[in-house]
């Protein structure tokens, strides 16, 4: 059992009791809402005659079903609209501060939570969406729930769960020039495979970890999920502080030093005991591409398809469903693939940082005439930003078009959708069948300079050798 | 698709019915329920969407269509069923069209939540043991008798000891699943809770 973790250390302080059935019953300091997932847990508050216990621990956005293309109101798509409008009554009966459209803080919920300073290390997060453990970034304890367990919070800002097992991935020495965050969480995956953190929450720490910025480490944490574990988290450090401070949210004044002495002592302990711990060497990843239809399915750019024979006895079945929906051969190369529609955005990879590296590898290149390629920012903010700096216009430049913030064609919940078969280089988090809108649609999962490398050419490239100079 | 649903209520301590069998790992809750159904403020007509688009592929073959599975209630899978998404419109769509329990190799973490906070038990059976269920059921029908206080499921040709963690059939055997109600009952501890972490004090922020 784990001992002295940043993970036991938060767990124990916001235990507010052992329910009778054995599980915990654990405090969450910032819940946050979406548009999607609450409406029927509000539904459910009323039939059980219940109030928001503490509304001001609980903020909204709208994300996953906002049209990224045309955004006035009432939006085009009735339900899209129901949807929304039912997250805006029941956060204004409730008193939820919710960030609409037009508030210049919109966006996808784990983008503007670490923006607005919300984020902070050693609370615990919780959110109607699996990757809510990209707030693990800043030190937090934060995890994916459904809708009874969001109802169960905003009645009584607690949730009944079991203490998960902590394993340390440890990341050696420093990723290599066009290798980026999202080829080392995809190396991770598919070393341990999407199942293996069942039960577990993961630690990422070593140099390499160090090396990443703040939005890096979000991109990490965001796929843990992929990889079994509902939290995955990093201890905090001068980057983390640094990040937060000032911002609209961050604690002010003489609370800040109080924040500072208190986040320091939440860190992993030097003899700190872990439940597994499992190391690499993140300066021996390439760049990789998923090929299959779990994000545990990846390759890098050099490599061939796997082999059946190369394959454990319990990857077999997947990797054969797999071979028949991307209509891939065992053995087949990656690179050169042809793509069809190319997706810069979401919760993974749709920071700034993610849209100047792709703006850097796409300056003065024009994307294929075969590729219908967008860029949707991942909020608000990332937008505003991002023209500041002039990069919408570098994406429009080479054809891409420029999009409204959103989830968008991570998810396809809104009008962007792949078509019939179409193969996607996609900067998003998963690749499951039907993902993208079409039930036949193929996804290829990679880092924002590779979706940018593809679009140019048409096809899977390397992105480093668009970036030799 | 039953054409009466009634959610589970109180104590679950008996489940009997008959099993239908899907084979395949890491079946992803985007398969269970594709994202444009998740279009709803309630769950009401979700039962005849659960995996729509691999019934639409399969033309008639999915398990879910087969005229012989049309009555079960006990889903048999394999590993890792249920990964992805933490959207519970997955386990909704499932217990709409008619699903009371769940016995498969392995689950993953959000699903099972998502289960235990709708009435569904999820027990585990080794990969043999699941195969065998499957095995069997693939050209007869196999009704099973499932007691949470033993864990025991019964049927006239074959048993099974499922696997269930303790604190999971404590829930179900005392009606703790739907938690609401029992994470009130600390409401002091709660109070004291939000008064006590550090954070609370220097957030100060205008919310």
């Amino acid at each position: 059992m784990s001992r002295d973790t940043l993970f036991d250390k938060v767990w124990d302080l916001h235990k507010v009791s052992r329910l009778p059935g054995g599980s915990d019953q654990i405090f969450i300091g910032l819940h946050l809402i979406h548009e999607v997932t609450s409406p029927q847990a509000f539904g459910s508050l009323k039939d059980k005659n219940l109030k928001v216990k503490f509304p001001s621990r609980t903020v909204a956005t709208v994300d996953h079903i906002v049209p990224t293309d045309n955004q006035s109101r009432p939006f085009k798509d009735n339900l899209a609209e129901q949807m929304i409008g039912t997250l805006e009554k029941n956060c204004l009966q409730h008193k939820i501060k919710l960030f609409n459209i037009g508030s210049g803080n919109q966006g996808i919920v784990h983008v503007v939570a670490p923006e607005l300073g919300l984020t902070q290390p050693g609370m615990t997060i919780a959110c109607g969406d699996s990757h809510t453990s990209t707030h693990g970034a800043f030190g937090s304890i934060a995890f994916g729930i459904g809708t009874s367990q969001v109802r169960d919070v905003l009645a009584t800002q607690t949730i009944a769960m079991n203490k998960l097992k902590v394993r340390q991935i440890w990341c050696d020495n420093k990723l290599s020039k066009g290798v980026y965050a999202k080829d080392l969480v995809l190396h991770i995956i598919n070393k341990l495979g999407v199942k293996a953190g069942v039960g577990f929450a993961y630690e990422f720490a070593g140099p390499a970890i160090n090396a990443l910025s703040m939005e890096e480490r979000m991109t990490i944490c965001n796929m843990s999920i992929e990889g079994g574990a509902r939290c995955g988290y990093i201890n905090p450090d001068e980057k983390t502080y640094s990040y937060i401070k000032n911002k609209l949210c961050a604690p002010k004044n003489e609370h800040w030093d109080k924040a500072l002495t208190w986040w320091e002592s939440l860190k992993s302990d030097e003899n700190s005991i872990y439940d597994d711990v499992i190391k690499l060497d993140a300066s021996k990843i390439e760049p990789t591409v998923t090929w299959g239809i779990t994000p545990g399915q990846s390759i890098s750019i050099n490599q061939q398809i796997p082999l059946l024979d190369d394959l454990s006895p319990n990857d077999k079945l997947v990797a054969e469903e797999a071979y028949k929906y991307m209509s891939f051969n065992p053995g087949q190369f990656i690179k050169d693939t042809p793509i069809d529609v190319c997706f810069i955005g979401s919760c993974t990879n749709g920071r700034i940082s993610d849209l100047r590296v792709a703006a850097k590898v796409l300056k003065d290149k024009k994307v294929s005439k075969n590729v219908k390629a967008f860029v949707v920012p991942g909020s608000e903010k990332v937008a505003t930003q991002a023209k500041k700096e002039g990069l919408d216009q570098i994406f429009k430049d080479s054809g891409f078009q420029w999009r409204e913030p959103g989830c968008s064609m991570c998810l396809a919940m809104n009008s962007d959708k792949l078509i019939g078969n179409q193969v996607s280089a996609s900067s998003s988090n998963r690749n499951f069948k039907g993902r993208q809108g079409s039930p036949s649609g193929r996804t290829l999962l990679m880092s924002p300079a590779m979706v940018a490398a593809a679009a140019i050419n048409g096809k899977v490239s390397d992105v480093r050798e668009f970036i030799k100079k | 698709m039953k054409s009466e649903f009634t959610p589970p209520v109180g104590k679950i301590s008996n489940i009997r019915g008959q099993c239908i069998s899907l084979i395949g790992n890491d079946i992803d809750t985007d398969r269970i329920i594709p994202a444009r159904f998740l279009k709803c403020v309630n769950f009401d007509s979700l039962g005849k969407s659960v995996f729509e688009d691999d019934r639409k592929t399969l033309k008639g073959k999915h398990p879910f269509d087969l005229e012989g599975n049309k009555n079960s209630t006990i889903l048999v899978v394999n590993s890792n069923f249920g990964c992805g998404s933490s959207r519970e419109h997955a386990p909704q769509a499932l217990m709409r069209w008619g699903i009371k329990a769940i016995i498969g190799e392995s689950f993953a973490d959000i699903f099972y939540s998502n289960c235990i906070a709708i009435g569904i038990p999820c027990f585990t059976l080794p990969k043999k043991s699941i195969q065998e269920i499957q095995k069997y059921t693939f050209n007869q029908s196999l009704f099973l008798e499932i007691d949470l206080n033993n864990s025991l499921a019964v049927s006239k040709d074959i048993n099974f000891n499922l696997e269930l963690k303790n604190s999971t059939r404590k829930m179900f055997l005392s009606g703790e699943w739907d938690a609401t109600s029992t994470l009130l009952k600390n409401e002091n501890l709660i109070k004291n809770k939000f008064n006590d972490l550090p954070y609370l004090k220097f957030n100060t922020h205008f919310l």
